[in-house]
């Protein structure tokens, strides 16, 4: 018998925590790390006869996401109470939405590994607020609650069951994670929990319309942790499938150190969480005034910008997305060329991803800190293009750029002599010089072997500091040797 | 509608409530009370009528992002059963 040939189906569904200073429905501070519970006030706690009241930055946010995926943003959306008890969640409800969240449908467009593009389906987003921290070790056989992260805004984005492969959710997940940051909603920290994923993963036979029954692999809060994990789920599930046996619907965490995933506990079903709406919370309205206001402050998204990078610049696809791979370094990008000229976009580009980027990262620090600026790197660019320096010292400059040793490509060239030398004269007496005490490699020339000449042109670029220009060398060279 | 004795039980199990056998059947009786009732408004025909998620006809005001809480652990812990480093202190709560 023929195996079966299996299609894995993966839905995300992320928490990406909004980037306010206040709660959701708090005055209460978000800041991360700080004494347990100081930042948790009366509303956070539950105490007797408080109220929620919604804060508009974190609806600002989740417009701000509905515009740049092309969703539909609600008129009226509603809070519901998401019932269920844990000690981290102080009134035993989470405020979510359910029936009328705030965000609908769109769209997120990743790279596949055949240099096509696929279209994810997102089903919706919606505003809810997280829970607190339990902390299991070391309380004399309890528990203890941090709540002050009790209240924090979420944005929950769930897609459609479209992804096939781990490949495709990390896709998604990477594009999503760069999307959130690029319009300022999320810092996207994943070690600090800003950005959790949340994977539903089941496979079917190949062709087969129904799904299979899923398993939802909880809390992945890294990129290789989400494709190991989806990747181990996808063979158990194959394998306890291909031995006769059944998936149960449930709930499993991926072990970093083993590398595998185990259930949790079984799944509580929709209902369970018996939903309704939140008599403390009116409905919220945005009116098309706010919309189009948030629409008009929205900066360019990073597909549109790709797009311009190809269309105006003349860059490959692969460059003006490694550029847009964040705001900072497409700013970086666009300061660099409105200094240096669109004639130079390719070498700042390649600059860019280059140099600027391999030692950004040997120092591990962000395009934003890097010591040589924008505008530095044009007037750099600049010199190398209108000949007044070779592409050789042009990296020499750059290090002495880097390491603050001038203002400017300009001062430094100066300051160090490195301003390359056209003079003919001056080059044909390096020649000369060159010529005498080398002359076996000239007899080799002279017997047909070409290699001897780069030796030479070498020898004199060499007496020239590397600051003679090297075509003009070559024609210098190659008329001496034949005159 | 009506609801079995399973049911009431389920029920009083996800909102952590333990009850005897008669204190259930005196609740089912008041469940399925209010069900009933619930079903004779579900008989009056509510086509074209928009459905609506709160009693008050308004919208909900929104706040400034702004932070105006001030730390006061200290009181709100005085009033907690047990509580160590800065953290509120439960029960067990691992699987």
């Amino acid at each position: 018998m023929k195996a079966t040939d299996w299609e894995v189906v993966i839905g995300i569904e992320t928490h990406a925590q909004l980037a306010t200073c206040s709660k959701i429905f708090s005055g209460a501070a978000t800041a991360f790390g700080s004494e347990p519970n100081s930042q948790a006030c009366a509303i956070d706690l539950a105490l007797p006869g408080v109220l929620p009241v919604l804060n508009r930055e974190a609806v600002a946010c989740a417009i701000r996401f509905g515009l740049s995926v092309g969703a539909q943003i609600a008129q009226k959306s509603i809070f519901a109470r998401k019932n269920y008890f844990y000690p981290d969640l102080p009134k035993g409800y989470q405020i979510s939405q359910f029936e009328h969240p705030v965000v609908s449908g769109g769209g997120i467009v990743i790279p596949l590994e055949n240099g096509e593009e696929k279209q994810i389906r997102l089903t919706r987003a919606h505003l809810e607020e997280d829970a607190g921290k339990s902390l299991h070790e070391d309380f004399h056989g309890k528990s203890g609650i941090d709540l002050n992260r009790a209240g924090t805004p979420l944005l929950e984005i769930v897609t459609e069951p479209d992804m096939r492969s781990a490949r495709e959710a990390v896709a998604y997940a990477r594009a999503l994670h760069a999307l959130v940051r690029w319009i300022g909603i999320c810092d996207g920290n994943m070690q600090e929990g800003s950005f959790r994923c949340d994977a539903n993963v089941s496979v079917r036979p190949r062709g087969q319309r129904e799904f299979g029954t899923r398993r939802e692999i909880k809390n992945l809060n890294s990129f290789r942790f989400m494709q190991q994990a989806i990747e181990y789920e996808v063979r158990w599930q194959i394998e306890t499938l291909e031995d006769g046996g059944t998936i149960r619907q449930a709930t499993v965490l991926f072990d970093p150190d083993t590398g595998q995933t185990r259930a949790m506990r079984s799944k509580e079903d929709a209902h369970d969480y018996r939903y309704f709406p939140d008599p403390d919370l009116l409905p919220l309205s945005i009116g098309e005034d706010w919309i189009a206001n948030i629409r008009a402050e929205m900066p360019e998204l990073p597909a549109q910008l790709a797009q311009r990078f190809q269309n105006e610049y003349g860059l490959s696809s692969y460059d003006a997305n490694t550029l847009t791979a964040n705001r900072e370094t497409a700013q970086y990008f666009l300061d660099a060329v409105s200094a240096a000229g669109a004639a130079l976009a390719k070498p700042c580009a390649n600059w860019i991803m280059g140099e600027i980027a391999a030692r950004l990262n040997r120092e591990e620090r962000e395009i934003a800190e890097s010591p040589v600026r924008p505008q530095q790197l044009a007037g750099l660019l600049t010199r190398i293009d209108d000949g007044s320096i070779s592409n050789n010292i042009g990296k020499k400059v750059f290090d002495a750029l880097w390491n603050k040793e001038g203002e400017s490509a300009d001062a430094i060239i100066a300051a160090q002599g490195l301003k390359q030398l056209t003079d003919t004269g001056a080059i044909e007496a390096m020649i000369d010089e060159v010529l005498a005490a080398n002359a076996r490699s000239v007899e080799e020339f002279r017997a047909g072997k070409e290699k001897a000449f780069n030796a030479l042109v070498g020898q004199v670029m060499k007496a020239s500091k590397g600051q003679a220009n090297p075509g003009q060398v070559n024609d210098l060279l190659r008329k001496k040797l034949q005159g | 509608m009506s609801l079995s004795p399973e049911q009431v039980f389920r029920i009083a199990q996800l909102a952590r409530i333990e009850i005897t056998t008669a204190e259930m059947d005196v609740m089912r009786g008041h469940l399925n009370g209010i069900l009933s009732m619930i079903d004779e408004m579900q008989a009056v025909d509510t086509r074209g009528v928009e459905p609506m998620a709160h009693a008050q006809e308004l919208t909900q005001r929104l706040r400034a992002d702004e932070v105006f809480e001030m730390n006061r652990r200290d009181d709100f812990q005085e009033i907690a059963p047990e509580v160590e480093n800065g953290l509120y202190l439960v029960p067990k709560v691992i699987e």
